[in-house]
């Protein structure tokens, strides 16, 4: 187990590097330099001032290193660009405290949701929970994720005006914006719960279980959920990493200030330092909770000796 | 044969599956009784309906996709189980009937130690706390011979030979001591060795406890020092049915001759190749207008293409379903030379 | 009893006794699978409907007479009518003309990024699988590390980089790690059959490895490589109509379904037809591509055959 961790740990790194590396070498080979959306217009000596300041008079491979030894050492991502003074670290992370406070409730209740969906979908199959059911989820799927929140701020600003339309601070600002989120996430583990938990059910130590007199409730409960949820935990980092892009378009919409919202619109402004910092960032979280999941995984199934795998 | 006391009664058993395809007969209208404490096996090829005939005695079956036809009856302590409700189904399964399935690699929940496996079936039964389910459990292993039970107890299943878990699998069904014990072919996913030990085992429990045991396989060297009646079905039905010894000696269906010839022997004089069956036994999907077997039989006569025979009882409990112990059909041997008495 | 006579009782044996064994026809596999979609209402009406879009994106820009470019001063924001079927946008362009081509331009990333990263997918997976050893350990690896980047950041960044706007760069964006899930899934596949007797006995007849992987291996993956390109499509449209709304997607005056869509969101609530149609189509897209592939997964997987 150790051993597998550490190795996972090992891997996690060179991915990383790799990451940075390509971010950082792709973004300073685009022609002309970071500073041409802004730049040209500057006099000369501020001009100068300005690659001084980032450092762009050194050769990109010096640059690089300055800028991984700044991260490794003080967690540092350098200046932005595009509105000088403002540090890149102190953006991500208030940006990371705010999304992280709408992401983790949208996982929270879409996983938990889906789950439910999904089970009461299998148990009812083919019959209409079951239709329901999918078609949330089909909508789920197939129905932009900014096209949804327009729908829902319409439905609930203008026509019915529980919530308000944008902004951010109290609860019901957060609302909308986790229900929006929450969809992606509901649909996603409805699916997977529903062909998971039929598989489970089919099983032969389920009959095992009904031959020793168990109960229906409890064969779902004992046997057929815990059955089912294991392999489920499996998609939980594909939807995590679905609730962290699908901030970008939510927090835009809502106007909220997380870090997608600031991602987006580093984008639109081109502001190169915010998007190599904002970009490696993402890398790590997602490496990590990817780390974390497989982990997790190997914890809670029996079956699985992360030591053996390979 | 003396009067013994039946614990169990099936009546005109049919249970069909509804496929897209259309209906499968599975079972059709198959009768029985298991009598206290004795040994029945059930004999068939793959597919011959003996499998969902021993599932449907615990009601074991998907409703929709399968279903027991009106006019069946299963009666346990003249109580019918087709007719029972969740309540009483569930006092029946595992503390009336318990079962062995076939494998024990797919048949223990892979996330529940088998202690807990074991206690779950205690603890519905009885009213004990869960520590001391938790000690009984360990009895129960302690029972089925596995070593270090204590220690087995923790282990989830994969952590466990085929063997063993199969030794799980019957501790869980003897957990509340069953007055039935059903075993699904218990011994066809295991090692040739370990087939045995598991019917030491097996016999070892009769004895102790004096439960009946219905046990289903294909294999009739099994079943020779082991069951003291055999049924043969065949498509759906039981074709030749009466005690161990009549079965081996005296086969009166072309089947049954069939499978004894294709078991091998030692004393056996002759050493050339085993006697095998050719074909496969007749899509269950179609509606039967003889006798099922007549395709395969090299007795075959155009009345067992016309019309299904009728069970013909030749005394002893032994009866037969074929044409050839009709009165007009020729001597064709063993088969059929004591017919005249009978008709 | 009713008569029976001696006739009846006369031994003909199995030679020739006559009965048939078996009144169902067998049947192949891709004709078992056909079989079993057509059988499949909602996958068939999904199948119907992809056919019609597919239709309407191919035809549908020439059906108006207005060109998807041309712009009418006099004629902005109208709604649905005669004249404009769908309306018109804030330009005063005729929307049924744009959303067509729109989903000409939405349907050919989607089949394009499909296609490419299932052709890489599929050869870099029997690659890795095939050679095994170190090569295999090493292609994974890579695949590992560029599947755990999120594979959306890639996507901007890749647009970012390039700058442009055109279909190849968006492809290529959307196809540069999209292929790894295919790789691995083909690997994963082929390694299970590759350890399966036919295989087995192939190469012990000598046939070169090159002729049993083509010969047995991928037409075997087959069934799950139509599954994957189905899901794949609406995927590719999918992460499309996203860089649109964080505009890195397709530049007016070209335009897809996500662009249209993305640009009708402001001002949604004055104009709310120009963002459900192309919203809809979207929709109809995502639908019938994923019913589609839920149908042919129940009518490809083997387990289900009765």
């Amino acid at each position: 187990m150790f051993r597998y961790i550490l190795k996972r740990f090992l891997y996690m790194f060179i991915t990383l590097f790799c990451i940075t590396a390509a971010t950082f070498f792709l973004m300073h080979s685009i022609p002309g330099d970071p500073l041409s959306y802004m730049a040209k217009k500057l006099p000369d000596q501020t001009r100068e001032n300005y690659y001084e300041k980032y450092g762009l008079n050194e050769s990109v491979p010096k640059q690089f290193g300055i800028f991984l030894k700044n991260i490794v050492t003080e967690f540092n991502f350098g200046e932005s660009i595009r509105y000088p003074g403002r540090k890149v670290t102190e953006t991500i992370v208030e940006g990371a405290g705010v999304s992280a406070a709408v992401g983790f409730q949208a996982l929270f209740w879409g996983v938990s949701i889906g789950i439910i969906l999904g089970v009461i979908a299998a148990y009812f199959r083919n019959r209409w929970p079951d239709y329901l059911i999918m078609f949330i989820a089909i909508l789920g799927v197939t129905i932009p994720v900014f096209v949804f929140a327009s729908l829902v701020q319409y439905l609930f600003t203008v026509k019915l005006r529980w919530f308000p339309t944008t902004g951010w601070g109290s609860w019901k600002e957060m609302v909308l914006p986790v229900i929006t989120l929450a969809l992606g996430s509901i649909a996603g583990y409805a699916r997977y719960m529903k062909s998971s938990v039929l598989e489970t059910i089919n099983q032969d130590y389920i009959l095992t279980a009904r031959a020793k007199g168990v109960s229906e409730f409890n064969i779902l409960r004992r046997h057929v959920l815990r059955n089912s949820i294991i392999p489920a935990v499996t998609i939980l980092g594909p939807e995590i990493a679905a609730v962290f892009t699908g901030a970008f378009v939510t927090e835009k919409m809502f106007g909220i200030p997380g870090l997608g919202f600031y991602y987006v619109n580093s984008i639109n402004d081109r502001d190169y330092t915010m998007i190599i910092g904002t970009t490696v960032f993402y890398a790590i979280l997602f490496v990590a909770v990817q780390l974390v999941v497989d982990i997790l995984y190997g914890v809670i199934d029996p079956r699985i000796t992360l030591t053996k795998q390979e | 044969m003396e009067q013994q006391e039946k614990i169990l009664e099936v009546k005109n058993l049919r249970v069909n599956f509804n496929t897209y395809a259309g209906k499968i007969q599975a079972v059709r209208g198959v009768n029985f009784s298991l009598y206290k404490g004795e040994t029945l096996a059930i004999v068939g090829e793959s597919g011959c309906g003996k499998t969902v005939t021993s599932k449907a005695l615990l009601r074991l079956y998907q409703p929709p996709l399968v279903s027991v036809a009106e006019g069946s009856e299963i009666l346990y302590d003249g109580q019918d189980v087709l007719k029972m409700n969740k309540k009483q189904l569930q006092a029946y399964r595992g503390r009336e009937v318990g079962m062995i399935f076939q494998d024990p690699m797919t048949s223990l929940n892979p996330t529940m130690k088998v202690g807990d496996q074991i206690a779950e079936a205690l603890r519905i039964h009885n009213k004990i706390s869960k520590k001391e389910a938790a000690v009984l459990a360990v009895e129960k292993l302690r029972l089925v011979d596995i070593p270090n039970p204590e220690k087995r107890a923790e282990c989830y299943p994969h952590q466990l030979s085929g063997g063993m878990r199969q030794r799980v699998v019957i501790a869980i069904a003897l957990s509340c001591s069953p007055k039935i014990i059903i075993a699904d072919e218990p011994t066809t996913a295991l090692d040739v060795t370990i087939q045995a030990q598991i019917l030491d085992l097996l016999m070892e429990i009769r004895e102790k406890t004096h439960t009946a045991i219905i046990l289903v396989t294909h294999d009739l060297g099994v079943v020779a020092n082991f069951a003291s009646r055999i049924q043969v079905m065949y498509a759906g039905q039981i074709v030749e049915r009466g005690s161990t010894r009549d079965l081996f000696y005296q086969p009166r269906h072309p089947y049954t001759r069939a499978l004894l010839d294709s078991v091998p022997k030692l004393s056996s004089k002759t050493h050339g190749e085993l006697y095998s069956l050719k074909g496969t036994p007749p899509d269950l999907i179609l509606e039967l207008k003889g006798c099922p077997f007549a395709a395969r039989c090299q007795y075959c006569m155009p009345v067992c293409q016309e019309r299904m025979p009728e069970e013909i009882d030749l005394g002893e409990g032994h009866s037969v379903s074929c044409w050839l112990q009709h009165p007009m059909a020729p001597d064709v041997g063993p088969l059929n030379d004591g017919r005249k008495a009978g008709a | 009893m009713e008569e029976l006579s001696q006739e009846q009782f006369r031994i003909i044996g199995i030679e020739d006794n006559g009965t048939e064994h078996s009144a169902r026809k067998k049947v192949g596999y891709w004709q078992d699978a056909w079989r079993r979609l057509r059988a499949n209402k909602i996958a068939m009406a999904a199948l119907v409907l992809l056919i019609l879009l597919l239709l309407m994106t191919i035809i549908g820009p020439h059906l108006t007479g207005y060109s998807y470019e041309e712009m009418d001063k006099a004629s902005k924001n109208l709604p649905p009518s005669a004249a404009h079927w769908f309306g018109t946008d804030e330009l005063g362009r005729d929307l049924f003309t744009r959303v067509w081509q729109g989903g000409r331009v939405s349907m050919i990333i989607g089949l394009f990024s499909a296609a490419v990263s299932t052709l890489i997918g599929v050869l870099y997976g029997s690659i890795s699988a095939f050679f095994g050893g170190v090569v295999d350990n090493i292609m994974m690896r890579i695949v590992e590390i560029l599947i755990s980047i999120p594979y959306l950041i890639i996507v901007i960044l890749i647009s970012v980089i390039t700058d442009s706007k055109d279909l190849g760069t968006m492809i290529l964006a959307l196809t540069l790690t999209g292929w790894c899930g295919t790789a691995r899934l083909i690997r994963g596949q082929i390694l299970q059959l590759r350890e399966q007797e036919y295989v087995l006995a192939a190469e012990a007849l000598g046939v070169s490895p090159f002729k049993v992987i083509l010969k047995h291996l991928i037409p075997n993956t087959l069934g799950l490589i139509i599954v994957g390109v189905t899901f794949d499509i609406p995927g590719y449209i999918f992460s499309e109509t996203f860089l649109s709304y964080i505009g890195l997607g397709i530049q007016a005056p070209a335009t897809s379904w996500g662009a249209l869509a993305s640009a009708a969101q402001a001002n949604f609530r004055f104009y709310p037809y120009q963002l459900f149609l192309p919203s809809l189509m979207i929709a109809l897209t995502m639908l019938s591509f994923t019913l589609l592939g839920d149908g042919l997964r129940d009518a490809l997987d083997p387990r289900m055959r009765h």
